[in-house]
């Protein structure tokens, strides 16, 4: 896998919001097939990232980079069908129907002034489906419980069919059927290809990725897979030590528990 | 695969629902029609051999006036209410309105300095375009002066305050001149009433063109207007290029107001309410939320023109103060409900 171009990469990025640094000449290669989590306390510039990775935000310095163009040098439009970022939602006053919202996740591809076809309705479908949202499909996202209206916003970022996708918090107002439902949907992704980088704050769920960007202050402390002691050590460390790293042994595969210490 | 189907027949279902209340619309909007073709100030009379000359040259030109900024007035009020992601918004409370009055107020006072008489019933074309030119550039402009006082439009309520506050001093600098310069305090008190009153077909072509314009274009950037449901930077995300569209349907929504206001003076709430009607209504995008919403301020204004007309006939109440008692409840009861829904 390694051996494949970065499909994503930043170089030396510093962020300001404000007067404040809020990254600090951050460095990532992201690979395509594999599955990333990024974690970290709060205000360690995770979000900031994720934004940054999307190409929603102009570093003071430093390059983001998508399929080896600088990510600025694509269209609108174009970035947008080969990336999908998926962001915390914002509170709004949603009166259009849930599937017209999973339906815009197909907008870069049929543009704002072309209608969607029968592959962007099948997309639409599976999408819906794979959340199981497909039973309230036809209801005012506004009217949905937070839980009900995550998977229908999860089911925009999953239409879109992206190669490279950027999830926020995916997992937040989920319950944990629909957790693990979440999870095996991004693991499926990155084994068919696609980049899939997610903030997560569930670290129990995190320790499941592929590979784990461990951050803290506007910088990356450790960047490796969950196996290796010195990315657990640092993930443990940049959390102040209010938790413990357990091997756990789920269905025969080796996992990693966190614990928190009281 | 059991929701797939039923998914698909449920959007007929909403398709099938926002057919109905399309032809209701067109429904009420000709048995309006026909209202104020009837209405007079002597009481209610269709008669074409005695009434044709007053039906053609007042009642038709006044009915499609109405009907036409009313439509206007609900076309900016939905672009509005999404382009600022707040269901409050309406050209009304963002300064669009006053700014257009307070423009229009300016372009009358320069008229009598320069010694062109212009009342706003006796309007010749070159006069009349700069009225129209002049509420368009004061109604973006008061936009303008609200987004920056209320540094964005991403807090309701910040927005909201900072229309009221644009409104009251672009309302105070309209009345200053007026007081300074009596040639434009005669036409102008009307425009802070509202009237339907001075539609004549010099008005109807204005209207119809400013209609004619903003819709299409506005429907044909409407799925922007549904991707910044989801927020600004997903709207971005998705390959919109936001800043853009936003001014693109801004102006759009100027031009309505602008033309409405130029014609039939500061019509309150009409904007606010026409979505409101439709969305409680139907589940729809904003490409169908555009269309119902124009038709709904034309049934809107024309409702409260028959009435106007009819309430206390012969005298005849100016159809912006109805409005505005009726929208104002509106708005009260919304608030109201938002207050108790919000607090969990």
């Amino acid at each position: 896998m390694s051996d494949l171009a970065p499909v994503l990469e930043v170089d030396e990025v510093a962020v300001m919001r404000g007067r404040r640094r809020v990254l600090h000449g951050v460095s990532a290669k992201f690979r395509q097939g594999e599955w990333t989590a990024v974690v970290g306390p709060n205000g360690a510039g995770k979000s900031t990232l994720l934004t940054l990775l999307g190409g929603l935000l102009r570093p003071v310095s430093g390059t983001v980079r998508l399929a080896g163009r600088h990510i600025h040098e694509w269209s609108d439009r174009e970035r947008a069908v080969r990336l999908t970022w998926f962001g915390q939602a914002s509170i709004f006053e949603g009166d259009i129907a849930a599937h017209e919202v999973v339906r815009l996740g197909r907008l870069p591809r049929f543009g704002l002034f072309g209608a969607p076809g029968a592959a962007d309705e099948a997309a639409v479908r599976a999408a819906l489906e794979e959340t199981e949202a497909t039973t309230y499909a036809l209801r005012r996202v506004g009217e949905l419980s937070s839980g009900e209206r995550q998977r229908v916003l999860l089911a925009r970022a999953f239409a879109a069919e992206a190669s490279v996708t950027l999830y926020d918090e995916p997992t937040i107002h989920l319950d944990a059927p629909h957790q693990r439902r979440l999870i095996r949907s991004l693991l499926s992704r990155a084994q068919a290809g696609a980049a899939v980088i997610s903030v997560l704050h569930d670290l129990t769920l995190a320790l499941a990725a592929d590979r784990l960007i461990v951050m803290a202050e506007g910088r990356i402390f450790a960047d490796g897979a969950p196996d290796e002691v010195t990315v657990r050590d640092s993930l443990a460390a940049v959390f102040d030590h209010a938790l413990a790293i357990q091997p756990l042994n789920c269905a025969g595969r080796a996992r990693w528990a966190a614990v928190p210490i009281l | 695969m059991i929701g797939a189907p039923a998914a698909s027949g449920g959007r007929w279902a909403c398709g099938a629902a926002v057919l109905r209340l399309a032809a209701a619309l067109i429904l009420a909007a000709a048995v309006l029609g026909v209202c104020g073709l009837a209405a007079g100030s002597s009481g209610w009379s269709l008669s074409w051999s005695q009434d044709a000359p007053l039906i053609l040259s007042i009642r038709l030109p006044r009915t499609l006036g109405a009907f036409f900024a009313g439509a206007l007035l609900g076309l900016g009020g939905a672009i509005a209410q999404g382009v600022f992601r707040n269901p409050l918004a309406d050209p009304y409370l963002l300064g669009s309105a006053p700014g257009a009055t307070l423009a229009i107020v300016l372009v009358l006072a320069a008229g009598g300095l320069a010694g062109i008489p212009m009342g706003v019933a006796a309007t010749a074309w070159l006069p009349k375009l700069g009225l129209v030119g002049g509420a368009f550039l004061g109604a973006l402009g008061g936009v303008t002066l609200t987004l920056l006082l209320a540094r964005g439009a991403r807090r309701p309520s910040v927005l909201l305050l900072a229309g009221v506050v644009v409104g009251v001093l672009l309302g105070a600098l309209a009345n200053l001149i007026m007081i300074v310069s009596p040639e434009a305090l005669r036409g102008a008190q009307i425009f802070l009433l509202g009237t339907t009153g001075f539609l004549g077909w010099r008005s109807v072509a204005p209207l119809a063109a400013a209609l004619a314009l903003s819709l299409p274009i506005a429907v044909r950037f409407a799925r922007a207007l549904d991707a910044l449901v989801l927020g600004e930077t997903t709207a971005l995300s998705l390959g919109l290029s936001i800043v853009r569209l936003r001014f693109l349907l801004v102006a759009l929504m100027a031009l309505g107001t602008g033309a409405a206001v130029a014609e039939t003076g500061l019509v309150a709430f009409v904007g606010l309410v026409a979505p409101h009607l439709v969305r409680r209504s139907v589940i729809v995008t904003h490409g169908a939320l555009l269309v119902l919403s124009s038709l709904a301020g034309g049934v809107l204004l024309l409702a409260a023109d028959v009435i106007a007309r009819s309430l206390l006939a012969p005298q005849e109440l100016p159809v912006g103060l109805l409005t505005a008692i009726v929208g104002g409840v509106y708005l009260l009861l919304l608030l109201h409900r938002q207050s108790a829904e919000s607090p969990q």
